[in-house]
């Protein structure tokens, strides 16, 4: 089915290359595209309409209109006419139920008409409302273009790469070419983008191709869609050869098959050697239409009649057809019999992404096209993009006479017809950006190429005015339809791990994440790991704690005016429990500061808040401007905690100082060896046990680790994970800023007032707890325990009187105190020791007693002994 | 957003490497009125125009630093460090 050898041809005839499309299996050549091979192989149908089902060929052949998409290797809506034929590629029809041929979907093109008018989905199907799930359903089984590959999910990967340029081209054309050759020759720095395969385009510069220029951002911002990987190019310089776009003409049966615009046959016959048809028809306003004639006599194709709408325009025009393909038309009165319509409306400068760029869009009523002015200083525009081209006819809005004898497509991705648009007008949508929004003209797979000029022009006519008064439809990005997964790029899950890491997955623990920290939650039985730290001693890998050096002659002022209290009058090795606020009083982070010198301080943060809080403190001193530095450990120390009544008898044996109450005590921080490690040792209970924390460098992370379970061994020593530490702290109502507290708590209501030095000067923060002071409480933070064993959720509702009163941050079963016990915000009338209160769990209410004080160790003595 | 910050330590870097934290404000001197606080603590001028920001270098210097932007059109005129700016802000 192919011509003799053509001058130009694409394909090599020695090298076959074989697809599938369904169940046949084509053939076609190296250098065809899926679109020539399956035409070659006597396809004419490509697709369905979106809205009609009508039976859709090739039109443009150059990947702007909707016609043949199909589903290739699982992938939708791909356009088989620029897509090259690969080995073994699996080629299907989409949008049809049953086969291009025979698709039961076409019932709405003969009944659906007077139904599915422009906006029916507005209006229709909305009563009875009970009915709306069977709609639903109807609706999504027909609505949309091409089906996902649920399965596929990862199957491709995309990458980002950020790129740069002096001068980036977009469009390999004859103009873009030489913009590229120039700009190389001056000595810069070239970089030329284009869609197709940039063939025969070489010079001193690089080329990125096939790949296409998906918009152009602010800063000079061009995101490059090559396929899987999406470039996005800084450029000092764009220049701007988009090119321009065949127009389509707006007639009755302007959708059928054998409909074409030129550059589809001159890409039919020169690159693919194929006969388009047998009798053609060119009507055309400009020459390159009407020059497609020599195409089709070197095809064998004879042509019936050329129309130059310059010079005989005809007063209508009507395409007819059977079986969804073209058979004659009718030009006025006189009926010509054809398989082949070669239509020109003449060329529109490419020009979105010159206006998004910041480009003026002005109508040129002489030519009758839209063209860019007022370029932004980093743009260029070359070619006919810009302008440059032959004269043309303005072709009238529409060329059907002035009854209506079939169906005239002003979009035919959206199947938006003439009717539609007047339709829409006669509704009110007066301005052409509302009436896109509402007909969804311009908005289809095409994104306007071959409709924004008809739809303007039939606008303007309607209204009896103008196209430069009706005015364009913004232009936004992306210009081109890029694939989700570019734009999301490669999925990165950051994710740090301490330097004990893999101990706690040898010894079997179930990790969690924790920001982006991965954490031990607990290494099998949660209950039995906290009863274990209360009975004997448990070992918690805590190096995700934010480490910060406060150092410097202003070290302590720094700190005072950042917390709440005070850290002047802290004798050296002593350490202090803070909390960090906001100036709206507002608590944002909570931890330890230990005075490890006259100037310098030792302050841990909670896992999550590290870098919030060194960005805090480096963004407040930038206003200070005290002498004070602050270096992020974080990283460069690990940490365990190792806590339990037999804490102390295990640490004698390793460290290298004496370990009794009165060497060490409650609250005394003590740099030391510990099994040979330089340590800092804070003694310091979250978990509510006598416990100490060991700071070390990472490196000797698993080393202390090992260290401690052998020399424990006969202690009973064992880990605990994030959960048992979550209960134990339950148990002493030590607070975790982020569960406990949100956005709007602070360290008054939430039962902390010796935190806060109301009588220093200032401090971030005062003044807002001042006035909480003097307004009064309106809720507080509290334990609870519950009268039976149930546990409410977190987040469950407290009720007094059948009114909300109240909310629970935490619950948990204490298994050493046999109790189900949590924290809540409740109103100031509630939080007294003893009060009843009621929480909602599931469904019903359960009775719970507020307290005040550590249901564990309330005076602290295990603590401190 | 994606424009170039010139970071007055690392030169132009691509935006997506910073953190703004808004426009500079005033904190008040001492004992602020209620209505003061909450003017600072709240209210923001939100100009469309030129507006002094803080800045901080995330992924680069981890420095905070100073920027006049045209809030329009997002054109930076000046970037500073607040130790070489004339007008140190007192507070924010």
């Amino acid at each position: 089915m192919r011509l003799p050898e053509q001058p130009n041809e694409r394909i090599d005839r020695s090298r076959p290359v074989q697809f599938s499309y369904g169940s046949r299996l084509v053939e076609g050549f190296e250098g065809d595209t899926i679109g020539s091979a399956l035409f070659a192989s006597g396809r004419r149908v490509f697709s369905r309409s979106f809205k009609y089902h009508r039976r859709r060929g090739l039109l443009c052949c150059s990947g702007a209109c909707p016609n043949c998409m199909m589903r290739v290797n699982g992938e939708p809506n791909v356009r088989v006419c620029t897509e090259p034929v690969r080995e073994g590629a699996q080629v299907q029809a989409q949008n049809v139920l049953g086969s291009l041929e025979h698709d039961l979907l076409a019932a709405v093109d003969h009944f659906g008409g007077p139904f599915t008018p422009v906006g029916f989905y507005y209006r229709t199907m909305i009563r009875p409302r009970s009915m709306w799930p069977l709609y639903e359903k109807f609706l999504r089984n027909i609505a949309g273009l091409g089906r996902l590959d649920e399965h596929a999910g990862r199957s491709r990967r995309f990458d980002t790469e950020h790129r740069r340029a002096e001068v980036l081209v977009i469009g390999g054309g004859r103009s873009g070419r030489e913009a590229a050759r120039s700009a190389a020759a001056a000595g810069r720095q070239v970089v030329l983008v284009d869609e197709r395969g940039a063939a025969g385009v070489n010079g001193d510069f690089e080329v990125l191709a096939p790949a296409r220029a998906i918009g152009i951002y602010e800063g000079g911002l061009v995101p490059v869609d090559a396929g899987s990987v999406l470039y996005r190019f800084r450029a000092e310089r764009i220049v701007v050869a988009t090119g321009a776009l065949e127009q389509p003409l707006v007639f009755p049966g302007n959708d059928l098959v054998g409909v074409y615009l030129p550059e589809a046959v001159r890409r039919l016959v020169d690159e693919w050697s194929l006969k388009p048809g047998k009798r053609a028809v060119i009507v055309s306003a400009d020459d390159r239409g009407l020059a497609i004639a020599d195409q089709l006599q070197r095809a064998g194709t004879s042509v019936v009649e050329s129309i130059d709408l310059r010079s005989a325009p005809p007063r209508t025009l009507e395409a007819r057809g059977s079986r969804g393909r073209l058979s004659s038309i009718v030009l006025d009165d006189r009926e010509l019999a054809c398989d082949l319509l070669v239509m020109s409306g003449g060329r529109q400068p490419a020009y979105s992404l010159l206006a998004q760029a910041g480009a003026r869009i002005e109508y040129d009523a002489d030519r009758g096209i839209f063209v860019p002015t007022d370029l932004p200083p980093n743009v260029d525009a070359v070619g006919s993009v810009a302008g440059e081209m032959e004269p043309a006819a303005v072709p009238a809005a529409t060329l059907n006479g002035a009854e209506e004898v079939g169906r005239c497509f002003v979009c035919i991705c959206e199947d938006v017809t003439e009717k539609d648009m007047k339709r829409a007008i006669a509704e009110g949508f007066d301005s052409i950006e509302l009436a896109k929004r509402y007909t969804t003209v311009t908005m289809g797979p095409c994104q306007g190429r071959l409709c924004h000029v008809p739809a303007i022009r039939l606008f303007a006519r309607e209204h009896e005015t103008d196209e430069a008064t009706i005015g364009t439809t913004t232009a936004r990005p992306p210009w081109a339809p890029v694939s989700l997964g570019l734009l999301a790029g490669r999925g990165h899950e950051p994710a740090k791990r301490t330097s004990i890491h893999h101990r706690h997955k040898e010894a079997g623990a179930t990790m969690m994440w924790t920001g982006f920290w991965r954490r031990a939650h607990s290494y099998g039985s949660a209950g039995n790991e906290a009863l274990h730290v209360h009975r004997a001693v448990g070992v918690i890998d805590v190096s995700t704690l934010g480490k910060l050096l406060v150092q410097g002659p202003d070290a302590a002022r720094f700190l005072e005016l950042l917390y709440p209290n005070r850290f002047g009058d802290m004798k050296v090795g002593r350490i202090r429990y803070g909390v960090l606020g906001t100036d709206a009083g507002r608590i944002m982070d909570d931890g330890t500061i230990a005075r490890l010198g006259e100037e310098q301080y030792y302050v841990t943060t909670t896992s999550t808040g590290a870098d919030t809080v060194i960005e805090w403190f480096e963004w407040w001193n930038a206003v200070w401007g005290l002498d004070v530095e602050t270096v992020n450990l974080t990283g460069a120390l690990a940490a365990v905690n190792v806590a339990g009544p037999r804490s102390r008898e295990l640490l004698g044996r390793l460290a290298d100082v004496d370990t009794s109450n009165e060497c060490i005590s409650y609250l005394d921080a003590k740099e030391t060896l510990v099994a040979g490690v330089p340590c800092l040792i804070l003694r310091i209970g979250f978990v509510g046990e006598l416990g100490y924390e060991l700071h070390f460098t990472s490196p000797y992370g698993e080393y202390m680790w090992d260290t401690l379970l052998e020399y424990g061994a006969d202690l009973g020593i064992r880990p605990f994970g994030l959960e048992p530490q979550r209960i134990l702290r339950l148990e002493k109502m030590h607070i975790l800023v982020g569960q406990d507290t949100d956005s709007e708590s602070n360290v008054l209501e939430a039962g902390m007032p010796w935190i806060a030095k109301l009588d220093k000067d200032d401090f971030v923060g005062k003044w807002a707890l001042e006035h909480v002071q003097e307004r009064g409480f309106r809720e507080q933070l509290v334990g609870f325990e519950m009268q039976d064993g149930v546990v409410p959720a977190e987040g469950g509702q407290i009720v007094l009187g059948g009114q909300s009163a109240g909310r629970v941050t935490s619950a948990r079963l204490s298994p050493h105190l046999g109790r189900a016990i949590g924290m809540a915000w409740v109103r100031p009338e509630l939080a007294q020791d003893g009060t009843e209160i009621e929480i909602r769990v599931n469904g019903g209410v359960a009775n719970a007693r507020v307290r005040l004080k550590p249901f564990f160790d309330p005076e602290g003595e295990r603590l401190r002994s | 957003m994606s424009f170039l910050l010139p970071c007055p330590n690392c030169g132009p870097r691509d935006v997506n490497e910073f953190v703004c934290a808004g426009e500079v404000t005033k904190r008040p001197r001492a004992a602020p009125s209620q209505r003061e606080l909450s003017a600072y603590v709240y209210f923001r001028r939100n100009v469309a125009g030129v507006q002094r920001e803080w800045w901080y270098h995330r992924f680069g210097c981890e420095l905070w630093f100073l920027a006049d932007r045209d809030t329009r059109t997002n054109e930076v005129l000046h970037t500073e460090l607040p130790q070489d700016s004339a007008e140190t802000p007192v507070a924010r």
